[in-house]
């Protein structure tokens, strides 16, 4: 009977989250929900997020209060037919609680996943690897970005194939020298990273800058790219926000960092302390103001950009298709109209540009429908 | 993200700046240990351990074990920098300083102004404060106030692994004389420290808890009691925001008083000696400042005024611990006129 009974564990937005703090709860028990639903308000040292209700039923049991600070997996809650007796309900809670005990002190034996280093084309480039099965999924981050921008996406795209998540150039922990820093450069060394990792193939998935790098390549090596998501990206139009870029580069004291991070956000207040914080600490290592300046000024030169790759899509032959937050205050959403046939937009009305963020479930939604096509 | 200690910090900030910049030495006594001497080199990597194998890589010309004479040793660090070294100098415990406060005071700290902003001291001190190491009173005493007094000179002193590397690397870089402060009981703590060289700016800063009822500021070590007592207190419902200086020269007013606009409340905890401390200026330019914006006077949680006392019992009750930072934080958040 078990099968009808869904387990709602406290997610790992992350790599860094090793616990979170139920703040609300969207349903009573006894409510029905459905996939899909909001079901948890849930705090993290680095974000507040809503956890939507991967399964529908009958929400029968809150395993933890609200204001309760729990570790990552530990159940929440339990969803499952609404006529199924109490005592399985309870037999289901005790098990798991058993099982998860035992699995959270081996978990913790283990530590979470690091990201890996490889040498690509020169460059020493850092990524995350999730999850295994072919065809692999690669999700590249944007200007000023890192991989652990996709922490609600990449755990999710992770069940059923390998997903890799890389620091570009001059990001995260990757090594510093951005070589010329344009799109094209940028894309010959995804392409490096590809190769050295023996990735013949793979469904790409890039946000703004990442976007942009991510369609140079399929243009330029459509074989290697099963499919093509692109998450409000550049080079579709000649317009960004250089308050945004110039912001970035500039801002050094967390005040100023903070205004600059809430244009991301359709939502400022997601900004937190420690996302101000790790994108300091980010922007203090040797080599990142060059390296962003030298992006910006190949890629954004005098506050426009310099590549319109928008007459290629029409020639793509891979599934593609462009997402991109209604609200995003950086590259606006009317560069997404007059799209070819062949590549649908999907505008997300309560999102900015970190769309994968602020809307995630909805973005691996369309993701997982593009790669099931 | 590796884990690495205080100590460790430190050291790979001096390796780094050492292999980037070939100008950089370092110097004090037994900062390698052996020199002069039978026996093994390298052995005391300085009094503890901080520059331990520095003298391998580098070597003798390049770390410098000087006589126990500080007054001498100093006077050549400053002179070096002056004449297109970065020196990093080694002044055991801070308590020792006196003897060279003429070095310091009014030769380094003056080169700039006295030479019409034509000269550049890029010397740094490297010094060990701070109580709770059973060192007696002339080991343990938390001078920083001292050297924050005098224009001139930068005061670092940090909270933290992370901040203590991108301060030291900032210090070394610096065309300014820097006094860097490492509390001696903090050595072993760690946290996650990059690998890659990086540089925190002086006069910055840091939030390390974000709150909306009391702003507490705190110096060195006690940033780590005074987020203990903001995370315990949040519980009861007080948040609090903490405030690390990271720098007492230049200090980053700014922030404490826009926190403080925030909050109106204001609780500073300061290991230094009572009077003339960076708890009584910080006061002084909040109640100048910031007068219209307290709901609360202002508390101030410091040592007595004595010695560090040699007897354990007495030196834990002279320390400022998390219990009396607790107090002064619920006797200002529960202050009603």
């Amino acid at each position: 009977m078990s099968d009808a009974i869904k387990a709602v564990t406290m997610p790992k937005w992350g790599l860094a989250m090793e616990e979170g703090t139920l703040v609300a709860w969207h349903a009573s028990e006894g409510a029905q929900v459905h996939a899909g639903d909001d079901l948890i308000d849930i705090e993290t040292t680095k974000i507040t997020n809503v956890m939507e209700s991967a399964a529908g039923g009958t929400l029968r049991r809150r395993v933890v209060d609200e204001g309760a600070c729990v570790p990552v997996g530990a159940l929440l809650g339990v969803v499952a037919d609404a006529d199924l007796p109490e005592a399985e309900i309870d037999a289901f809670v005790a098990r798991f609680n058993a099982d998860f005990a035992v699995a959270a002190a081996a978990a913790a034996e283990a530590g979470p996943p690091e990201p890996e280093v490889v040498e690509a084309a020169g460059n020493r480039l850092s990524y995350l690897r999730m999850g295994d099965g072919n065809p692999p999924l690669v999700l590249v981050h944007g200007f000023g970005g890192d991989l652990n921008n996709w922490l609600f996406n990449q755990p999710a795209l992770a069940a059923g194939r390998a997903t890799y998540a890389l620091d570009l150039p001059g990001h995260g922990r990757s090594g510093k020298d951005v070589g010329s820093g344009d799109i094209a450069a940028l894309a010959r060394t995804l392409t490096a990273f590809l190769d050295v990792l023996g990735l013949e193939q793979v469904h790409l998935v890039g946000h703004s800058l990442g976007g942009a790098i991510a369609l140079d390549l399929a243009v330029r090596q459509p074989e290697r790219v099963a499919s093509l998501t692109l998450i409000s990206p550049a080079a579709l139009g000649g317009e960004i926000n250089t308050d945004y870029i110039e912001g970035f580069i500039a801002a050094g004291r967390r005040k100023e960092m903070r205004a600059v991070l809430g244009l991301l956000f359709a939502d400022p207040a997601l900004v937190s302390r420690d996302m101000v914080e790790e994108v300091l600490k980010y922007k203090r290592l040797d080599g990142v103001a060059a390296a962003l300046a030298a992006i910006a000024g190949a890629a954004f030169p005098g506050g426009r950009q310099s590549r319109d790759l928008k007459s290629c899509l029409g020639d793509l032959r891979m599934p593609a298709q462009v997402i991109w937050g209604r609200q995003d205050r950086i590259l606006p959403v009317a560069q997404g109209d007059g799209l070819p046939a062949n590549v649908p937009l999907h505008v997300l009305d309560d999102a900015g540009h970190m769309a994968h963020m602020e809307a995630a479930t909805q973005v691996n939604a369309l993701i997982e429908g593009l790669l099931g096509r | 993200m590796a884990k690495k200690s205080y100590r460790q910090a430190i050291n790979e900030a001096l390796a780094q700046e050492m292999r980037r910049d070939p100008t950089v030495i370092v110097m004090g006594e037994d900062n390698a240990g052996g020199m002069g001497a039978p026996g093994a080199d390298d052995a005391w990597g300085g009094v503890l351990g901080v520059t331990m194998g520095l003298m391998p890589e580098f070597g003798r010309e390049r770390v410098l074990d000087t006589p126990i004479s500080e007054s001498a040793f100093i006077g050549a660090a400053v002179g070096a920098a002056a004449t297109g070294l970065r020196p990093v100098a080694e002044l055991m415990f801070v308590d020792f300083m006196g003897v060279c406060f003429d070095q310091i005071f009014n030769q380094a700290a003056k080169f700039k102004y006295m030479f019409g902003g034509n000269a550049v001291t890029p010397v740094v001190i490297r010094t060990m404060y701070g109580a709770g190491f059973r060192a007696a009173s002339q080991h343990s005493q938390s001078l920083y106030p001292m050297f924050t007094h005098i224009p001139g000179l930068k005061v670092v002193v940090p909270s933290s692994p992370y901040d203590a590397k991108g301060l030291m690397i900032q210090a070394i870089r610096d065309d300014d004389p820097v006094i860097f402060f490492e509390h001696k009981v903090m050595y072993d703590v760690e946290e996650e420290v990059p690998d890659e060289a990086y540089t925190i700016p002086f006069g910055e800063a840091n939030l390390t808890r974000e709150g909306e009822d009391v702003t507490i500021v705190a110096i060195g070590r006690m940033v780590q009691f005074s987020n203990e007592v903001a995370d315990t207190l949040a519980k009861d419902g007080i948040t609090c925001s903490v405030i690390d200086p990271r720098t007492t020269s230049p200090l980053d007013l700014d922030t404490i008083l826009e926190s403080v606009e925030e909050t109106g409340r204001l609780v500073i905890v300061d290991e230094a000696s009572p009077r003339c401390n960076m708890a009584t200026d910080i006061s002084a330019a909040v109640a100048q400042n910031a007068f219209a914006a307290l709901k609360a006077p202002i508390r101030m949680v410091t040592p007595p005024h004595t010695p560090v006392p040699f007897a354990p019992q007495l030196e834990d009750l002279y320390v400022p611990n998390p219990a009396q930072i607790e107090t002064a934080v619920r006797a200002v958040a529960g202050y009603a006129r």
